[in-house]
């Protein structure tokens, strides 16, 4: 039992916005109150967030180990994180290893992440992962739209069979989610083609295009009731003039749930590298219009990383630009991947509106509940410097400090000098943690009120915002205070979330020829068995039309 | 001047990162005494190996067989370091000013991945002189070293800038992956000289057995080589460079990059 006394607390699903007030806990929870004899943590002068959800990054599974074997240039200059009783060996950097991934997330008061992007083939690999990845409660998304089973269904208008194969993948991999990357652009990549227009017919079949995918997922999403919406990765990810193709995405959608990752990939103007400019005002606009949708940011932070996507063939030309490493990875029948090395430099125009597109959509989209903090980590930047990013949204000042670097040709193609908007600690908290909780249907994060999973940061108080969120005095998670006086005392295993959709057994004997067909793997050892995902906590799937408030 | 004398020669290589300039300085005789030295994992004091005299200072003069003495002169910014004996791996690795002299041998990774200051070495040196480490980017970012004696493999690898001076014969891979600098050869070198080379220029006094990916691209007497061999002569190392002694035949590559590199090779008259 512990009380956390006076602090001002921040819960926007609770419209609690800096009251100074009690918050309690037992058994992991959080509860009305406690007895006299609760350990307290005065928490007089700091504030009082809910643990930091992420609702897409890149922790674990077979791209981001291809990426951490890909860059050891980086991983000799990273901080490394030594043996002690309390904790494993690892290093930070770029890529974090899986015990210094949980370690920094919750050092820095984050206590949920969404591993986006999961192969049901690599699902084994990437929950092992998850395992070693402790303190934070875990999902995954698994991935779908270029899952040639599930489009040679699409092909023969079989939606009611594409249902049931998606729902029994979902169970399969224990995901949570389904993911839908370049939604037939990858399918095509394979054939060394890409689908960027929303009504290109995907590369090996005649009538399938990535609208249809689009659509049926979204469809297959809402039928099954699954707590977060299909999680898209538009077509035409970071190429100049892509807005277009991301609001045709939206209307594709018709008003089905859908979640837009990484939107800053995805709205630029232009027609080519040398006009592109920032399309964050159109995109927003739509977005704005759309309720139905949610998104994260994607932002872009100055400075080293690596990129990981599934989007094979994006990573086929973003290797040209760079001339340095690549590396491509074929998922049978399933997916595709690419991870290339990259360095967002502030003298490259491209990087510059890349930068400040981010940032634009943060400010620019008005309910900060439908959009949620993140940089696609390690795409647009690392996790660990979420805190610059709010930096930047808290005070206009300190971005107009920043745009002084560039020149007036750049500036000319931002609207980022223009905007004021600042945010307030309630909104920082709701993209940071109640938002990402919402979008991600998971009822027990993200808030603090009773029944309330009892994961809770609590920071100094202070002006200096990136430091302030960089480093909290306490975190708690599932009650246990894992971060006292700014140090990590305690780590223990994170939980995984899974759901398990509603589908008839039978559509296994459907399957289980195509497996032998065409897998390398029987389809007797292809599922991910419950014993194997530690930690595993089935979530039901019981989204009823409106949105969770 | 601080002079330290090797006790003994260790069986274990010693990792002894103290005996830099910058860690020495300001230091009293007893604190030098107790720096911490890594003997395979444990942890001992400067004075279980050396005998140590003098004063603490930038100038330091180390005496004996120091072939397990690893790391010395790691980091350094400034000062002088003396090694009267052998040195032994990654002498001067990182380091960014002062110089170091050896009058014995050293062996390999000789100034990896250093920034400045100046590495002599009056007998033979090992592989991986100015060395990018395995997985880094990019080796030596500047600063010189000179080798009077021959040298090992994979001399230059990754350099991106500096100076490599070596009189006797280089062994295979010299200048791998470079992508700047400068690499003189007065003896020249054995196989795959400039082997993926991107940028750079390798000058060698005797013919080499060039890779197929190089071309030949004309016989003149490049006007730098004028100012530089100026430079290489101030530090020992004439080179020709008259029109009526001779010409350098150019080759570029490495063109299964491709690259931009130069090897300049002396034609005598």
């Amino acid at each position: 039992m512990l009380r956390i006394r006076n602090g001002k607390v921040y819960d926007p699903a609770h419209n609690v916005n800096g009251e100074v007030r009690d918050v309690c806990i037992a058994d992991g929870k959080i509860v009305a109150d406690v007895d006299a004899s609760a350990r307290t943590i005065d928490a007089t002068g700091m504030i009082v967030f809910p643990g930091g959800v992420d609702v897409h990054t890149h922790i674990g599974g077979a791209a981001l180990n291809f990426a951490r074997g890909l860059i050891p240039e980086q991983h000799r200059k990273a901080t490394p994180i030594f043996h002690s009783p309390e904790r494993r060996a690892g290093i930070i950097g770029t890529t974090p290893t899986t015990f210094a991934t949980g370690y920094v997330y919750a050092g820095m008061g984050w206590t949920t992440a969404n591993e986006a992007a999961v192969p049901v083939l690599s699902a084994k690999h990437t929950h092992e992962e998850l395992h070693d990845t402790p303190i934070i409660d875990k999902t995954c998304c698994v991935l779908m739209a270029n899952n040639e089973l599930v489009l040679d269904l699409l092909e023969n208008d079989e939606h009611e069979r594409a249902k049931e194969v998606v729902a029994w993948y979902v169970w399969a991999a224990k995901a949570y989610g389904i993911k839908a990357v370049n939604p037939g652009g990858v399918a095509g990549w394979k054939w060394g083609k890409d689908c960027k227009g929303l009504s290109d017919v995907v590369p090996g079949y005649k009538k399938v295009t990535p609208s249809k995918i689009v659509a049926a997922l979204a469809q297959i999403a809402d039928d099954l009731k699954l707590p977060h919406p299909v999680h898209l990765h538009c077509n035409n990810l970071g190429a100049p003039g892509n807005a277009s193709t991301t609001i045709e995405t939206m209307k594709v959608l018709e008003g089905r749930r859908a979640h837009l990752a990484h939107l800053q990939y995805h709205a630029y103007g232009g027609d080519d590298w040398f006009t592109m400019r920032s399309a964050a005002v159109e995109i927003a606009e739509h977005f704005n219009a759309n309720p139905n949708l949610t998104c994260d940011a994607g932002a872009v932070l100055f400075g080293n990383t690596v990129t990981v996507t599934a989007d094979g063939p994006w990573q086929h030309l973003l290797y040209q630009l760079t001339g340095r490493k690549w590396g491509n990875l074929d998922v049978e029948n399933e997916t595709g991947c690419g991870v290339v090395p990259y360095v967002y430099k502030e003298k490259n125009v491209v990087n510059a509106v890349q930068w400040a597109v981010g940032l634009e959509l943060l400010l620019l989209i008005t309910d900060p509940w439908r959009i949620c903090l993140t940089t696609d980590h390690p795409n647009g930047a690392t996790f660990w410097r979420y805190p610059e990013i709010v930096q930047l949204l808290m005070s206009f000042e300190f971005r107009k400090e920043q745009l002084k670097q560039f020149p007036d040709s750049t500036l000319s193609r931002m609207v980022l000098p223009e905007l004021t908007r600042e945010y307030t600690l309630g909104e920082i908290a709701t993209i940071t943690s109640a938002g990402p909780a919402r979008t991600l249907g998971l009822t027990q994060k993200g808030h603090l009120g009773v029944g309330a999973d009892a994961d809770i940061a609590i920071y100094n108080e202070s002006t200096d915002v990136a430091k302030m969120f960089a480093h909290p005095r306490y975190v708690l998670k599932g009650g246990e205070v894992i971060v006292e006086e700014g140090e990590l005392r305690k780590s223990g295993l994170g939980r995984q979330f899974a759901v398990k959709p509603q589908y008839d057994e039978s559509i296994e004997d459907y399957l289980r020829p195509l497996f032998q067909q065409h897998y390398t793997m029987s389809f007797e050892n292809y599922p991910v068995s419950c014993e194997r995902v530690h930690g595993l906590e089935v979530q039901p799937c019981n989204y009823c039309g409106t949105p969770h408030r | 001047m601080l002079t330290l004398t090797l006790k003994e020669l260790t069986t274990v290589p010693l990792e002894a990162e103290a005996l830099c300039p910058d860690m020495l300085a300001g230091l009293s005789l007893e604190a030098i005494r107790a720096l911490p030295v890594l003997l395979g994992k444990r942890s001992l004091r400067l004075d279980d190996f050396f005998s140590i005299e003098g004063e603490g200072g930038e100038d330091i003069e180390i005496r004996g067989d120091l072939v397990k003495v690893k790391w010395i002169g790691r980091g350094m910014t400034r000062g002088r370091i003396r090694v009267v004996g052998n040195a032994g791996m990654h002498l001067g690795a990182y380091m960014k000013g002062g110089s170091i002299e050896v009058t014995g041998n050293a062996t390999d990774w000789v100034g990896g991945e250093m920034s400045g200051g100046s590495i002599h070495i009056a007998g033979n040196a090992g592989g991986q002189l100015g060395c990018a480490y395995r997985g880094s980017m990019s080796g030596m970012s500047g600063g010189t070293i000179l080798v009077e004696g021959s040298a090992g493999i994979e001399l230059g690898m990754r350099m991106k800038r500096g100076l490599i001076a070596v009189r006797g014969p280089v062994r295979d891979f010299a200048g791998l992956q470079m992508k700047g600098g400068t690499i003189v050869l007065m003896s020249g070198a054995e196989l795959r000289t400039g082997a993926w080379m991107i940028r750079g220029t390798i000058i060698s006094m005797k013919p080499l057995r060039l890779l197929p990916t190089f071309s030949h691209a004309c016989d003149y007497n490049p006007m730098f080589l004028g100012v530089y061999s100026k430079h290489l002569a101030k530090l020992g190392f004439s080179i020709p460079h008259d029109v009526h002694d001779g010409t350098y035949r150019r080759y570029t590559g490495d063109a299964a990059v491709p690259g931009k590199g130069e090897l300049l090779v002396w034609q005598p008259r």
